[in-house]
């Protein structure tokens, strides 16, 4: 389906949609850049990561690679804390961000 | 046969998981305000992780992979949302009015407006320890409470707002019961 790239029907999608996927986190860069507020910077960058963790799953079945899920699990762990803690800490500080 | 079900399955919903993170991309590129970027985000992202997950574990089988990408799925399912929730918590906080309708300013209007008002509550104070903690307490939101509009016209004695501020440090540390009862007074 894809030429150059080898597999099943399963990981040419897989591998095409892991592609649109990091076209839009690039995307999101913008608003992270000339979000106004600090709480769009923040935002965008929690989407950014939730497009990681999907596209790292998708690597991880599509790469054969099952250790993959463990990253993408840490990821997401991470990317929540993040968002958490900085909302919590520009508030209290009156955004210094 | 069997095989054939399953492989289109897992086509389709990959397919629509990138469907619906397209959808909040461009919601969080277009969006007028941070709240409806926040509503955005929430919802169809969360939306399009979990069709590409359930896509992902489809696709794995059975196996433990598949209960690490379903323990994924739950996991985003919970805290997508809460996330979003504390970031429009602390835009609500910072004082940025929602855009409206009936309203022509951009989200940097809105965000200067309220970095200025916030401006305002902080120019007469001195005290930099107070200054550095939030001296207008809860009444830098959208409505000038009591507790707001007599803060800062109190900070001329010293020790009070130091000392207020001091307390408020304390309560905040351990996020205990006086934030929660504040947001309720609200």
């Amino acid at each position: 389906m894809i030429p150059g790239v080898s597999g099943s029907l399963v990981t040419q999608v897989f591998l095409l949609v892991a592609t649109l996927l990091m076209l839009s986190a690039v995307a999101m860069f913008y608003r992270a850049i000339t979000g106004p507020t600090t709480q769009d910077r923040v935002l965008a960058v929690n989407v950014l990561g939730t497009n990681t963790v999907i596209v790292l799953a998708l690597l991880a079945e599509a790469l054969g690679e099952p250790s993959l899920l463990d990253i993408a699990l840490v990821y997401a762990l991470l990317n929540f804390l993040m968002a958490v803690a900085i909302s919590k800490f520009t508030v209290e500080r009156g955004g210094v961000l | 046969m069997i095989e054939t079900a399953r492989t289109s399955a897992t086509i389709l919903l990959v397919l629509l998981g990138l469907f619906f993170t397209l959808v909040s991309t461009v919601g969080v590129l277009r969006l007028p305000d941070i709240y409806s970027r926040v509503h955005t985000a929430s919802e169809a992202d969360t939306l399009g992780a979990g069709f590409t997950l359930g896509g992902v574990a489809l696709a794995l089988g059975w196996s433990t992979t598949t209960l690490k990408t379903v323990l994924l799925l739950f996991f985003i399912f919970v805290t997508n949302p809460t996330a979003a929730h504390a970031i429009s918590r602390a835009a609500h906080e910072d004082g940025i009015q929602p855009w409206t309708t009936d309203d022509d300013s951009t989200d940097r209007e809105l965000y200067e407006s309220a970095r200025k008002q916030r401006g305002q509550e902080r120019g007469p104070v001195t005290n930099p320890s107070a200054g550095s903690t939030r001296p207008a307490g809860n009444g830098d939101g959208p409505d000038p409470s009591a507790d707001g509009g007599t803060r800062p016209a109190g900070n001329g004695g010293e020790p009070d707002p130091a000392g207020d501020g001091a307390s408020r440090r304390a309560g905040d540390g351990d996020s205990g019961p006086a934030d929660t009862g504040a947001g309720e007074e609200r």
